[in-house]
Formats: C-alpha cells, sequence, structure tokens
C-alpha cells in the first residue's frame, strides 16, 4: 500500500544547532503513527516541516506517492495535512467560529459555519458553542476548537503535538476515543509526544527521536516502556536521590484568603487561595494552565501587588503589598516560566542577566555595577550549574532553553534564599538537564529551603512534590499529602470536581 | 441659527482632514503597525495635490495625486518597519521629518496665492432647504467622500473575512502566519492604505480647506489624528466622533477670536491640544476597555520564522 | 540560487561599527543622485554642503555651536530611549527652558554674578516641569507618552508666540515679534569674541560623560536598560517602572531646557520665535544615529549639526531650500535603520528548491 505520507531523508539545522538531522519514516492510511522523544529531540520542528510552516534545508516529503514541491502551510492543507499545534493557534479575541473561518476554505458565511461546527462537534462528541470568544473558553475547550477546526478540512492526515500536556487525564480518554475514531475512517494520525503511557495506549506504531535523528522504530503495544525509554533518552536514565523532607515548624511563606481580580482583560481571578510553605518541603501546584497560575505566581513573586499586607506573609511579616524587589530583600527567590523576556533579557549577557537580581549579593557598589563581580558571579553559577555557554559574555538568547533555565536556577540558588518560587522548572529543557534541575530543588528543600513548583507535568510534581495543591478557575483546592494521592484525584480536582469525601491525603494533616 | 449652522458646518469640514487620516491610521493599527509618520504623509498628500492643481490638473486627479503621494510616502516606512524590522517610531519619526523635508522642498516653487477651493455640490432642491440644506447638503465631495469611507472600513473590518484577517494579524502575528496568512504583505496593505488616507486627507487642507499652500501647514494634524486612534480605542465610530469633536473644539476656537474674546488667540488655538491631552488621560483610565480593542502585536517586529 | 535573510547567532559587532558608515555613504549617495536630478553637478554641491561649511575656523565656531544643543539633547533623550520612554517633545522642552531663562534674564533682578547661574537653574527646571507632565500621566494615569510631550511641544510653540507679540515684545523692537536684548551678564562668554561658540559647550561635555557613566556603569542605568528591553524581566526583578518613567522624560526636559537657555543666552541673545531650529526633533535622530550610546551621540550630533550648516550653505550658494536639511535628515536615518537590521540578520545563499 502507497503510504499517506513518506519522509525521506528530512535535515533542518539553526545557527548553533541540528534540529533534525537525516529522518525518515513513513505512516500508512489510518495508521496511528507516534514521535516520540524528550523535549528538545526535533519533534515540533520535524512537524513543522511536515506542515510545511518551517522549509527542510534537505530532503523529501512524499504524500501519497507524489513528491511535494514547493512547501508551505496552504498546500499541506490542500493536500489534506492539518495540524493542531501544542500551544494553539487561536485568536483570543475573537469568536471560535470566526477562528474556524480563517482556516476554512469556503464562503465567508458565519451562520452556515456556525451550523457545520456544532454538527462535527457533535459526531465526533467533542461539544464547542461556536459563538463563544476564545478568551474565555478553557485549554481544553481551546483544543477541541482547534481539532474540530481540523476535521472541517476532512484531512487525509492530523498532527497533533503533545496534545494531552495541557489536559486532565479524563479528558484524554476522550481525546483517545475520538483519535481512534478517525483512524478508523481512515485519517492517519501523526501523535508526537513524550508520553510513553500514552504512545502505548494509543499508537500503532512509533518512530523515536533522540539529538535530532531516528534513535529507533518499535511497535509500542509489543515493546516495553523500558526499551521505548532507553531509546529516547540513551543508555543512562537518571535516578533522583531523595531524601523524606523535614519541614520546619513554622511556616515560611503563608497564604490567606488572597483574592484579586484579572489583572487585565485576558486573565484569571483568584479566589479565596490559602496555602502555607515550610522550611525544607516542597509543595507543588498542580493545574490545567490558565486557571489562575500565573496570578497567583505573580501575586507571590510581587510582580503583582495585593491591597491587603496580611493576605501574603513572609516569616510571620506582611509582604501583600511589597514590590517584587521588596520581597526578595527578604529572602524570596523566583524563576518564571518565560525565561526570555521576564527571568532574562535576551539580548544581554549572562554577566548582566547575572545582575538583574543577584545586584544584591554585593555585585553593585556605590550605585555603580561592578562588572569584574558580576563577571565572577555568572561565571559561578555557569561552572556550578554546568550551564553550556559561550562564557558569561554570551547573550541570553543565544543559549538553548535548558541552558539558560540552569542560569536562571543557579543565579536564584547562588542567593541562597529562604522560599523559592519555580514556574514550569522543565519545559523543554532535555531529560539530563530535567533530572539535573529536579535534583537540585529537592537539595535546596532538603537544605532548609521552601520551594513552591507551579507545574502541569504531573509526573514532575509527583516526583519532587511533597505536598500538592491543585488550581481551578483561580480557587486553589486543599493540601494533598503526594503519598496518598493519585493522577485520578488529581485529575478530577483540576477539572473542579469537589474533593470526595473518602479521600485519602485529607488538608492538613501533614502539618500542625 | 445661522452661527449654529456655521459652527455644525465648519466642525465637519474642520474634521474631515482628520478623518481620513485618522481612519487609515486605524487600519495600519488594526494589523498590528503603529506608523507615527503620518505628519509627513499629510503634508506629501497636501504639497502633491496643490503643485498638481497649480501644475492645471483637474480637481479630482490632483486629490487623487495627493492619496497617492501619501501611500507612495507611506511605503518608505512600510519596508522599513516590515522589511527591516526597524523600530517602528523610529521608522515613522524619520517619515515625519522626511515628508515635512521633501514638501517644503517641493513647495517652494508653489507660490502663496490661494487657488479656487475644491466646489461645493448643490443637488437643487435638498440643498435650498432651509437649516437642513446647509447642514447636511451642502459639503464639497470630499467631506461626503469620508463618510463613505467610515462605512466602508466599518463593514471591511468587522463584516468581512478580510476585516477580520486583519484584526487577527493586529492581535497576533504569529498564528496567522501559522495557518497561512501572509501577514507581511497584508500589512504592507494596510500601511499603504493608512498612507493614502493620510494623503487624501492632506490633500482636502490644501485644495479645499484652506486652500493654500504653506510649509508645514498640517500644523500637528497627523499627530492629532494619532491621538484620535488611541481616543477612539480602535473602533471607526469613534474616530468619526473624535474627529468631530476636535473640528467642533477648532471651529470654537476661530469664532472665539471672530467674536474678538478677550484671551490671545495663540491661548485659544492651544486649546484642541490641551484637550487632546485631558482626553487621552479620560480614556487611558478604562483599561479593561483599552485591553479588549487594542491591536495586542502593535509596533512588535515580526518576522516569519522558517 | 537566491538569498534568504536569517537571524545571527550573535549581533554582529563589525556591523554595528559598519552600519553608521554604510548609512552615511548611501545618504551621501542619495543625495548626489538628488543633485544631479536637480540639474547641480553633485560633487559641487556635496563640497558645498559638507565640506565648504568647515572649511574656516567660523565655520568650526558654527559646527560645534549647533552640535552642542543636539548632542546635549540627544544624550538626554537617550536616556529614556533606552528606558522605553518615548520623549519626542524636546522641542517643546528646549522652548520652555528658553523662556524660563529669558524671563529670568529680564525681568528678575538679581546681581549680575548670580544671574546667569539663576537662568540656567530656571532653563532646566522649566523643561523639566515640560516633561514633568507627560511623566506624571503615564506613570500614574497610563496615558502615552508620545503624543503628551507632542502636543505639549505644540503649547509650549503657541505660548511663545503669545509672550513674544504680547507681554514680552520689545517696546523697541520696531514691532518685531521678540525680546528686548538679554544684558551681558546674562549671556554666556565667548572663548573668542570673534567667533559665536560659547561656554555653553562645557554642559555638552559634562552631559556626555555623565550619559556615559549612568548608562554604562550605574546601576540606575541598568535597571533602565532592562526596563527598556524587557519590561517584563524590570517587574520581575522588582524594578520600578514609574522611576525608569520619571528618569527618562526629566532628563530630556532637564537637557532641552538648556538647550534653551543657552540658545536664548548664547547665538540668539533674546527670546524669538526662531528659538529653535528644530533641534529639538532633529536630537532624537542623533540619538538613534548615536544607537543610545554617549559617544555615538556626539558624532551623531556632528553629522546632524553639518547637515544643518549645510543647508544653510546651499541656500547660500545654490539658492536650494534649507528643506534639504531635513530630507537629508530622514534619509540618513532610513539609512541607518536599514542597515542596523544588519546586525542581527545576515544574507544567506541557499540553494533553492
Amino acid at each position: 500500500m502507497t503510504p499517506r505520507l513518506e519522509l525521506r531523508n528530512i535535515s533542518k539545522r539553526y545557527p548553533g544547532v541540528v534540529a533534525n538531522d537525516d529522518i525518515s519514516m513513513a505512516i500508512a492510511p489510518g495508521e496511528i503513527h507516534a514521535v516520540l522523544g524528550e523535549n528538545g529531540a526535533g519533534k515540533s520542528t520535524l512537524m513543522k516541516i511536515i506542515y510545511g510552516a518551517v522549509q527542510a534545508d534537505s530532503g523529501e516529503i512524499v504524500c501519497d506517492g507524489n513528491r511535494i514541491e514547493r512547501h508551505d502551510p496552504a498546500t499541506s492543507r490542500a493536500l489534506g495535512i492539518e495540524m493542531v499545534y501544542q500551544h494553539f493557534a487561536l485568536f483570543e479575541s475573537v469568536s471560535v467560529v470566526e477562528n474556524i473561518a480563517l482556516s476554512a476554505r469556503m464562503p465567508f458565511d458565519l451562520d452556515a459555519l456556525s451550523r457545520q461546527v456544532v454538527e462535527l462537534s457533535e459526531r465526533y462528541g467533542m461539544p464547542v458553542d461556536p459563538r463563544r470568544i476564545v478568551h474565555d473558553l478553557s485549554v481544553g475547550e481551546r483544543q477541541r476548537v482547534e481539532i474540530v477546526r481540523c476535521l472541517l478540512q476532512r484531512p487525509k492526515l492530523l498532527i497533533l503535538d503533545e496534545p494531552t500536556s495541557v489536559l486532565t487525564p479524563q479528558a484524554v480518554e476522550k481525546l483517545f476515543e475520538t483519535l481512534r475514531q478517525l483512524s478508523a475512517e481512515g485519517c492517519s494520525i501523526v501523535y508526537i509526544s513524550h508520553k510513553l503511557d500514552e504512545v502505548q495506549a494509543l499508537c500503532d506504531s512509533a518512530t523515536v527521536l533522540r539529538g535530532g535523528r531516528v534513535t529507533g522504530t518499535a511497535e509500542p503495544r509489543k515493546t516495553t516502556s523500558l526499551e521505548l525509554a532507553r531509546m529516547m533518552v540513551g543508555a543512562n536514565l537518571p535516578e533522583m536521590h531523595i531524601e523524606p523532607a523535614r519541614p520546619s515548624p513554622a511556616p515560611i511563606l503563608e497564604v490567606k484568603n488572597l483574592s484579586a481580580d484579572p489583572p487585565h482583560a485576558f486573565g484569571t481571578a483568584l479566589r479565596d487561595v490559602s496555602l502555607s510553605v515550610h522550611g525544607g518541603e516542597i509543595v507543588g501546584i498542580a493545574g490545567v494552565s490558565g486557571n489562575g497560575q500565573a496570578e497567583l505566581i505573580a501575586h507571590l513573586s510581587g510582580e503583582l501587588r495585593h491591597r491587603h499586607a496580611e493576605a501574603i506573609r513572609l516569616e510571620g511579616q506582611p509582604v501583600g503589598r511589597l514590590d517584587a524587589g521588596e520581597r526578595r530583600r527578604r529572602g524570596l527567590a523566583f524563576v518564571p516560566e518565560e525565561r526570555l523576556g521576564r527571568g532574562a533579557v535576551p539580548g544581554h549577557s549572562l554577566r548582566d542577566n547575572a545582575v538583574l537580581t543577584a545586584h544584591r549579593a554585593g555585585l553593585v557598589r556605590g550605585g555603580m555595577v561592578d562588572r569584574g563581580r558580576a563577571a565572577a558571579f555568572a561565571d559561578r553559577v555557569i561552572s556550578r550549574f554546568k550551564v553550556k555557554a559561550n562564557g558569561s559574555g554570551a547573550a541570553a538568547q543565544s543559549l538553548s532553553g535548558g541552558n539558560l533555565q540552569k542560569f536562571i536556577v543557579g543565579r536564584e540558588m547562588e542567593l541562597a534564599p529562604k522560599v523559592l518560587l519555580v514556574s514550569q522548572p522543565t519545559w523543554g529543557v532535555d531529560v539530563g538537564a530535567s533530572a539535573f534541575l529536579r535534583q537540585t530543588l529537592v537539595d535546596l528543600s532538603r537544605a532548609g529551603a521552601a520551594i513552591i513548583v507551579v507545574s502541569e507535568e504531573l509526573d514532575e510534581l509527583f516526583e519532587i512534590c511533597d505536598r500538592l495543591l491543585v488550581i481551578c478557575q483561580g480557587r486553589l483546592s486543599s493540601s494533598l499529602d503526594r503519598r496518598k494521592t493519585d493522577r485520578e484525584e488529581i485529575g478530577l480536582l483540576m477539572t473542579g470536581g469537589t474533593e470526595s469525601s473518602t479521600h485519602k491525603g485529607s488538608a492538613g494533616a501533614l502539618h500542625h | 441659527m445661522d452661527l449654529f449652522v456655521a459652527i455644525f458646518a465648519g466642525t465637519v469640514i474642520a474634521a474631515t482632514p482628520l478623518v481620513f487620516a485618522a481612519l487609515g491610521e486605524l487600519v495600519v493599527e488594526k494589523s498590528g503597525v503603529l506608523n507615527l509618520g503620518i505628519e509627513g504623509m499629510m503634508l506629501m498628500g497636501a504639497a502633491i495635490a496643490f503643485g498638481a492643481v497649480v501644475a492645471g490638473y483637474s480637481m479630482p486627479v490632483a486629490i487623487l495625486a495627493g492619496g497617492l503621494a501619501g501611500a507612495a510616502t507611506s511605503l518608505l516606512f512600510g519596508v522599513l518597519a516590515l522589511t527591516f524590522l526597524t523600530n517602528q517610531y523610529a521608522a515613522g519619526l524619520a517619515l515625519a521629518i522626511f515628508g515635512s523635508g521633501v514638501s517644503a522642498f517641493l513647495g517652494r516653487g508653489f507660490g502663496s496665492a490661494p487657488i479656487d477651493a475644491l466646489d461645493r455640490i448643490h443637488i437643487p432642491g435638498l440643498s435650498d432647504i432651509p437649516l437642513v440644506g446647509p447642514m447636511l447638503f451642502r459639503f464639497d465631495p470630499m467631506v461626503y467622500l469620508a463618510l463613505a469611507m467610515f462605512v466602508a472600513i466599518s463593514w471591511f473590518l468587522y463584516r468581512t473575512k478580510s476585516g477580520l484577517v486583519l484584526r487577527t494579524i493586529g492581535e497576533s502575528p504569529q498564528t496567522a502566519h501559522a495557518i497561512g496568512y501572509p501577514v507581511i504583505k497584508i500589512r504592507y496593505l494596510a500601511v499603504l492604505f493608512g498612507g493614502l488616507m493620510a494623503g487624501l486627507g492632506g490633500a482636502y487642507l490644501s485644495v479645499a480647506y484652506t486652500p493654500l499652500w504653506v510649509e508645514n501647514m498640517t500644523a500637528g494634524k497627523g499627530w492629532i489624528a494619532l491621538a484620535l486612534v488611541v481616543f477612539a480605542t480602535w473602533r471607526p465610530q469613534r474616530v468619526l466622533l473624535g474627529a468631530w469633536l476636535f473640528g467642533g473644539m477648532t471651529i470654537l476656537q476661530l469664532q472665539g477670536q471672530a467674536i474678538g474674546l478677550a484671551v490671545p488667540s495663540e491661548l485659544l488655538s492651544a486649546l484642541p491640544y490641551l484637550a487632546t491631552i485631558v482626553v487621552l488621560v479620560i480614556i487611558s483610565q478604562n483599561r479593561q476597555m483599552l485591553a479588549l480593542h487594542f491591536p495586542a502585536s502593535l509596533a512588535k517586529p515580526f518576522r516569519p520564522a522558517g | 540560487m537566491h538569498f534568504t535573510i536569517e537571524q545571527r547567532p550573535q549581533p554582529s559587532a563589525a556591523m554595528r561599527v559598519a552600519a553608521p558608515i554604510i548609512a552615511t555613504l548611501l545618504t551621501l549617495a542619495v543625495g548626489s543622485a538628488f543633485f544631479a536630478a536637480l540639474g547641480y553637478a553633485p560633487l559641487a554641491a556635496l563640497h558645498a554642503f559638507f565640506i565648504q561649511p568647515l572649511s574656516s575656523a567660523n565655520g568650526l565656531s558654527e559646527w560645534l555651536l549647533k552640535a552642542s544643543p543636539l548632542i546635549l539633547i540627544g544624550c538626554g533623550l537617550a536616556v529614556g530611549f533606552r528606558g522605553n520612554v518615548w520623549n519626542i517633545g524636546a522641542e517643546g522642552q528646549l522652548i520652555a527652558g528658553a523662556i524660563a531663562a529669558t524671563g529670568v534674564g529680564l525681568y528678575w533682578p538679581a546681581p549680575d554674578a548670580l544671574l546667569l547661574p539663576l537662568m540656567i537653574l530656571a532653563g532646566i527646571v522649566a523643561g523639566m516641569a515640560w516633561a514633568a507632565v507627560p511623566a506624571f500621566l503615564r506613570a500614574r494615569m497610563n496615558t502615552n507618552e508620545v503624543l503628551v510631550t507632542l502636543m505639549l511641544t505644540y503649547v509650549a510653540t503657541l505660548l511663545l508666540s503669545w509672550l513674544v507679540h504680547g507681554p514680552w515684545r520689545d517696546p523697541a523692537g520696531f514691532n518685531y515679534p521678540q525680546t528686548a536684548l538679554l544684558p551681558p551678564a546674562a549671556m554666556f562668554s565667548y572663548f573668542d569674541p570673534a567667533y559665536r561658540l560659547n561656554t555653553s559647550i562645557v554642559a555638552t561635555v559634562i552631559a556626555v560623560v555623565a550619559m556615559w557613566l549612568f548608562t554604562d556603569r550605574s546601576f540606575l542605568g541598568y535597571k533602565m536598560s532592562v526596563s527598556g528591553a524587557a519590561p517584563l524581566a524590570a517587574r520581575y526583578a522588582g524594578f520600578r517602572e514609574s522611576s525608569a518613567i520619571w528618569i527618562g522624560l526629566l532628563a530630556g526636559g532637564a537637557a532641552a531646557g538648556f538647550a534653551g537657555v543657552a540658545e536664548a543666552a548664547g547665538p540668539l541673545g533674546q527670546l524669538s520665535p526662531q528659538i529653535s531650529p528644530g533641534y529639538g526633533f532633529a536630537a532624537i535622530i542623533v540619538a538613534f544615529i548615536g544607537r543610545l550610546n554617549a559617544f555615538g551621540i556626539v558624532l551623531g550630533g556632528l553629522l546632524m549639526s553639518l547637515l544643518f550648516l549645510g543647508g544653510e550653505q546651499v541656500q547660500m550658494t545654490l539658492g536650494l531650500p534649507s528643506a534639504l536639511t531635513r530630507i537629508f535628515q530622514g534619509i540618513l536615518l532610513f539609512f541607518l535603520l536599514a542597515c542596523d537590521f544588519f546586525i542581527f540578520y545576515r544574507l544567506r545563499r541557499s540553494g533553492g528548491h
């Protein structure tokens, strides 16, 4: 049978990095084909090449036996190739049906299109309301819009890039049902993921990437997780060393009944949020993105200030009205989710980026930046955290995501914080660096710091946190002991389900 | 009553160059591009249109030439901002200075004599109705063209697919590019349209409103057009409203001078500028509303990846 | 075969130096073509524009005299531009400074020795006050400073016009719109009475050094540059946006205010509507040509001053309008901005499909 899509010797290099190196694979009609790999393995680049959003430097793409000559998204879509992006390609300020109309090849008739959308979404069990404005939708709803948008084109090949990273476990199962239905109707699916269990549950075949190359192909259902994992990360799987937590008697960071209006038109209001973090422990905050994580973390860091000083206490002192600098002076440090542009100034050197928060560690004297000391500080972070960079003079934007993250985490940790806030610690970071970063966080906590980790990766939270809380629509659940809860319970809370009366890790059971 | 009619008609006429320029800039900004150089484009339009009349071309040709001169000037900005990804503030300022220089240079041969202004329409019957006639049916064609452009732009932005594409490019060019729209090309078209409109606004000043050529005769109208777009929170109806308010302010100040108010004319002339500041301050207070209509990618350079 | 544009992994240091030189050469090339199109011999016209003004001691004095306010204001504005604060109303702040200084000089009964210092103080304060309005409005009221600084420029121009036509008009001035001449004690002193260059240029030299220290070495300058390059990073680090706004606008206002004093108490000796030939606007270009860097601004100011002189020269010798100055300013800035692109991007030959 002619493959629906065949890639032959695809290569793509960016300045300083080879994203794809001689990749070949074939996907049959109706096949669900996984592209498996760690963050940074080159999966997303490969998918953009298939879709035509990025041009390969060399190699061929063959669709239904025909070589694609000039490739761009319009060509792909004419050939029946559709893509659901990891970070959705939706516009916030317009309605669902307007978003769909933008990619529909049909006359501009929003009413007719709305009817089609409703029809199709019912058929595949993915309810969407075409008239709603996208910024009011949850992440799961947005994904449904994306998929419905693709299905409207009657695709022959559907590409999904990490589609479950923003879904609750329950929503993942529903998505899989839809995908199986599509496959049964003859639509090929390319499923990009780094999650082994999902690939084993869904996919017929898998191509595994590492460092931009194919390191193996497999039938996931007949291959053990260990074998797949080896192909993904190489021979040595890193191991974590986690000692039991010994929390300090009094909490270091306390939040009491924090409520706040959304800071901008597309934000989330915080509703009566309370939590406390003790020295020596890591508290994780789980949730589907867009449920108030950004607002909560900005209030904790001081980037947003609160009306009531007492809403947030640091070592017992009210700090709610202090700005980020004043809170940092009292021992708070923060690793934000956006590394370029928030955690670091893209065009500035690492030396200058050291000054950003470490200026209070003696890098400024008499109102003047001490360049020698700043460089020494940056060099210290670079060597201690094994940052791969061209010295302290390298611009932040020249570092890979993982290395910049190591630099930022290192910079914050060098300040010996009493409280460390970390948002998405290992997003886009390769597996080796992720393990290193997680270990670093655990070690810091065991040395006495109070740590809050906000992450959308449940695996990560379960691995390093002592307690978990779930945020949903701006409300924070009560605290759950990591050892006494499971993914299912967290998943329910992520969708706003209330804690069951029989649930295992009751609030506050860990302390007091 | 005659005074009222005079003030009303004067307001509509004084607002017309602003309506052209500000509606053009609105379309540009909706696509996520900030062109500060309206003043330069208006001056080019004013100079070329006036020059065309002096050279003996007909009014419609002269006005069209003014519009095209504005568009051609805007192309300079487009190349810098869209192809060379320069800071849009700087590119716009350069355009304002350049346009003022080139127009002054071209205008040195125009002399200081006024020309015959663009004729006003006269519809037998309608134009003669007392009160209503002079208030609605005795303007020159450009006044009606400005209103037609307002209707067309409102319809285009909110009722057509192309308008939807333009607005969404203004929100996120990355996303628009990802789903296959030619962001740069569309932004070029928007910039050219903005230039055309500014050129028409300038042409109106020199061949209908004054009708004279004087160096830097726009006297800040390009900047006020820019302020009007902010004042309008990026919505066409409010652009029209703002332009009329501003036009009204100008006319009242002229009336004030005419009837010999005991206030120096310079201080009255400063009123529209001060009023603009006050209005800007008031508008800026409603952050929520600003955020909802604000083109989120405004003035941010964009280059397609890949 | 065709070319594609790609981002450089690191900004090119060589291009950073070369860009202004290439831009200047391109401007000269376009200028030659322009003169040729007008029917003038390009080399002779360029000679008249760029060489002739500098071929006498008086020419050099005029060159520095005009470069001084441009450099001074350029430095002040660049402090703000680095922090993403867009003060484009330096012209108005200059006028405010000139008005205040002239007011003190003419109407304040101060001892001679104190008169000029008081005028300088008044001018700087007035320039800052004119800039404080947009600073307050942006910091506290979220109002766009680009538009407010510009609107206030028109207001300042009208205020000046009213004063010199009305209450401050020189009764012995044959009805010209200008004030009486400032007393000798109110004037900056000349280095040599044969030339107009005066001691106010000392302030420019000090400003350049201060600007360099501030932007390149001081922590405050560092915070401003973070605010400008990455506002979210500034907020993340706890640097207050409002202080960047205030510093940025007040620096420009103070510099422009002083420049206003220097014009009134220097070459003009009085207040008239022609107090500034557009220094406040040209200084914006100077700041950009100088890449917001102190020493770059010195070069940019010298270049821009030459454009002013050249415009006057061709007006005298060739009868061309002085509007040429603005045309050249615009073209120079266009080319400079375009050349800057190649600091961050490069052309690469690609095989093509």
